[in-house]
């Protein structure tokens, strides 16, 4: 007799026995890689201010989450990594000289009330990072517009003044800095802003290779693709979300560019722009926050792009993605129950 | 792959690529494995109500004489796998853990052990009904896993009628081979047993669906089918569970059997490849079920081959044979998609057994750490079904099963692990299902007793 299955210790499981190599921590880490190009870009272009104000959103994020797991007694999640994009991807979407401790209030309010409040991973209605955005737009309207040139001469050596603010006091104004500082860069307004309100033309080409100013991350539009590209090629990412929301963009641009050249900016000037990229690439495939179904996919992602140009058209901002997302995240519940798949062999789709 | 199957090769959308390894036995031929120095020989190896013996303890067997008799018409008669006494009739472990009674065999190491028994028939003179009689005489049963037995399948429902006999040539679990080296090796058996279903219900045309990770199996089959027209043989391309009875059929003619109902529903009759090569081989001769082909793989085991296996042979006797390895860890009957991985080596090799798999810790890298859904979607785009797992899993983490069953159509799924096998967050979604069918099954006999 073989003594080998005398030995032998055996476990029983359930199938299926074999798993796919992806897990969610390697997912939510291989986001984070993804974003670290864009992260480079923002510093090299706006120098240490970029880089604290990164810092600063990511330590705010991970710290409040980590306390607040270690208040509730529970085991720290910090290590699944979706903590960490939150607090890079905040710190991407805000102006690079926002001081830094509202940097700290908005990654607070992030994982706060946007993700530890209903539960956190996976059970969280809107994406955490555009929480964080909205209340620091609604809480500090004027800091969070202040944008600045980049590609400054002493970027790399001192702080945009705004920066360095203290807590509650009056920000040191920028006009006068960005007056001496513009040395052959771009000016402080983004582009949509120039577009919207003074009726001043970009050149898109530049600002598909990021040279414009904006938000830390959302400049290098080229790049921000790429970086998806990995995402998707490594299966990490849904493109089907991103493809639509650009579709649902340009379409709805191309229609008021037609009717109205002068005043509406053309689709390809759209998708270039603003925060639509980082937006359609970064935020609106949050898993969490939208649809499972394949049709509800399309739907959710077109809605956010009408949505946006609605905004940008129509409406009293220059840039409309973060409310894109956040309404496209308030109805994925609705769109998901809607578009349920019809089951093999069943004579209709499932109810909602 | 010939280049003219690039064109004309059906596809399965859903489902998923799973790392094959079937390159480890798919190119060893069939072997015949030595008899235990036991046999365990259960009277339920199939769907339907247990087979009842016909032999006493102590009374002296011939290999292929039947030693119980079906226990109704859904049931098959079984036949002793050897020549030899038996030495009682008692308890034995099934794979799910369960004792079940059995007639224990003990083979006579000097017989000759030719199967002498059996007697020539005429099957171009039989009426159906005569096949279908001859066929349970056979003990022939679904021998792709399910052990349904295959004459009630023969047995057209009333009101229903079949059009097309489709045979299943998938073999889309990872790591078997026993349907593939089947065909390569017994094609004529496939055609001749095909063409004797199709005899038996009154149809004309035969699909044989055939994965293209096997050419030369597709090309075997079309070389022993030469210019007949009435068998189609088709290539499929490779993806799991391709070889599902549902997902064969839409690939293969796009009908879709409807929820709960049966292949006959949509004129359809499914068969698995190494069925109809059993029914072609043992009908001529009126021979009984005495052996199956399983194949014995895995990095637990050192001798891999695609076995010629006696029904009964214990797993103990089958692993040593194959030689496991002492890094051992988790031994499963059938696939690693579909298997029930069991807890002793006691357990009889049965009709329904397509392989023995034996998984080492090495195979099980990563952890199992279990992270809350994150609604990526992933099990939504693979489920074959078109079910929505991730809402399927939530309501069971709630425990609202009723719900899982009359809104989201629990009861369509057949576990073939696709969910589970992508979910990121290694939510054990498929026994999530089992345990919610189960409970739901349970309640439903304690409201009706």
């Amino acid at each position: 007799m073989n003594s080998t299955l005398h030995t032998t210790v055996i476990e029983v499981r359930t199938s299926p026995h074999l798993h796919s190599p992806l897990s969610v921590d390697q997912i939510m880490r291989n986001v984070v890689y993804a974003m670290l190009p864009l992260c480079a870009y923002a510093v090299w272009t706006f120098g240490i201010s970029a880089l604290a104000l990164l810092i600063t959103t990511t330590l705010s994020c991970v710290a409040t989450e980590h306390l607040t797991c270690r208040l509730n007694q529970k085991p720290s999640t910090i290590p699944d990594f979706s903590v960490v994009i939150t607090g890079v991807l905040l710190g991407l979407t805000l102006p690079p000289g926002l001081p830094l401790w509202m940097a700290v209030v908005g990654g607070m309010i992030a994982v706060g009330p946007g993700k530890l409040f209903f539960g956190g991973l996976g059970f969280n209605v809107f994406n955490p990072a555009l929480v964080g955005r909205a209340f620091l737009q609604a809480a500090f309207p004027i800091a969070i517009t202040a944008y600045t040139p980049g590609l400054t001469l002493h970027r790399f050596t001192e702080f945009i003044p705004s920066t360095l603010a203290f807590p509650f006091m009056k920000a040191p104004p920028l006009a006068e800095w960005i007056a001496n500082v513009r040395i052959d860069a771009f000016t402080g307004a983004t582009p949509l802003m120039l577009q919207k309100f003074d009726h001043v033309a970009s050149d898109p080409w530049a600002m598909l290779m990021g040279q414009r100013a904006g938000s830390a991350g959302e400049i290098p539009t080229l790049l921000i693709l790429l970086c998806g590209a990995y995402l998707v090629f490594r299966k990490m990412m849904d493109w089907r979300i991103t493809a639509a929301m650009l579709a649902g963009a340009a379409a709805t641009s191309a229609v008021f560019h037609w009717a109205d050249p002068a005043k509406y900016a053309d689709p390809f000037f759209t998708l270039v722009t603003g925060g639509l990229m980082l937006g359609a690439v970064f935020m609106a495939t949050d898993p969490v926050a939208s649809p499972v179904t394949p049709r509800g996919m399309w739907i959710y992602g077109i809605v956010m792009g009408v949505i946006t140009v609605l905004i940008r058209c129509l409406g009293g901002l220059a840039e409309g993605v973060m409310y894109a997302i956040l309404l496209g995240n308030a109805l994925a519940p609705l769109i998901d129950n809607l578009t349920q798949p019809r089951p093999y062999g069943a004579k209709k789709a499932v109810a909602p | 792959m010939p280049l003219a199957d690039l064109f004309t090769t059906k596809r399965l959308w859903r489902g998923v690529h799973v790392p094959e390894h079937k390159e480890t036995t798919a190119g060893l031929p069939i072997r015949r494995m030595p008899f235990p120095p036991l046999l365990i020989v259960p009277l339920a190896q199939h769907t339907g109500a247990p087979a009842i013996a016909i032999v006493h303890e102590g009374q002296e067997v011939v290999r292929g004489e039947p030693i119980a008799k079906a226990g109704g018409f859904v049931s098959v008669p079984m036949h002793a796998p050897a020549t030899g006494r038996v030495e009682s009739i008692g308890l034995a472990p099934n794979a799910r853990g369960e004792l079940t009674k059995a007639i224990y065999i003990k083979p006579y190491p000097s017989a000759s052990q030719d199967v002498l028994y059996g007697a020539p028939q005429d099957i171009d003179r039989m009426t159906p009904a005569e096949i279908v009689a001859a066929v349970q005489a056979t003990g022939t049963v679904g021998l792709g896993g399910a052990a349904f037995p295959t004459h009630v399948k023969l047995k057209i429902p009333d009101g229903k009628s079949i059009d097309t006999v489709v045979v299943n040539g998938c073999e889309c679990e990872p790591y078997l081979t026993t349907d593939h080296r089947i065909m390569v090796e017994y094609p004529e058996a496939v055609l001749h047993g095909t063409r004797v279903v199709m005899r038996a219900l009154g149809v004309t045309k035969a699909v044989i669906g055939v994965e293209d990770n096997k050419p030369d199996a597709l090309a075997a089959l079309r070389k022993a089918n030469g210019t007949a027209t009435d068998i189609q043989i088709q290539a499929v391309a490779a993806k799991y569970p391709q070889g599902a009875e549902k997902m064969l059929v839409k690939v293969l003619l796009g009908r879709e059997i409807p929820s709960g109902g049966l292949p006959a529903d949509v004129g359809l009759a499914v068969f698995n490849v190494a069925t109809l090569a059993q029914i072609g081989e043992l009908l001529p001769r009126s021979q009984g079920l005495i052996e199956r082909v399983v194949t014995v793989t895995g990095p637990g085991v050192s001798k891999p081959g695609n076995y010629l296996i006696a029904l009964g042979t214990p797993l103990r006797w089958a692993l040593e044979q194959a030689g496991c390895t002492s890094d051992a860890n988790t031994i499963i009957l059938g696939g690693p998609m579909m298997g029930a991985s069991i807890s002793s080596f006691d357990v009889p090799l049965t009709k329904g057994v397509t392989g023995v798999l034996v998984l080492t810790k090495a195979e099980r890298k990563g952890s199992d750490h279990i992270y809350p859904c994150i609604h990526c979607a992933a099990c939504v785009d693979v489920c074959p079904l078109h079910l929505n797992p991730s809402r399927l899993g939530m309501l069971a983490r709630k425990e609202r099963f009723e719900e899982m069953e009359l809104d989201l159509h629990l009861n369509d799924c057949f576990e073939c692990g696709c969910c589970s096998y992508v979910c990121p967050s290694h939510i054990p979604l498929v026994q999530y299902f089992r345990v919610a069918q189960q409970l739901n099954r349970e309640r439903k006999a304690r409201v009706s007793s």
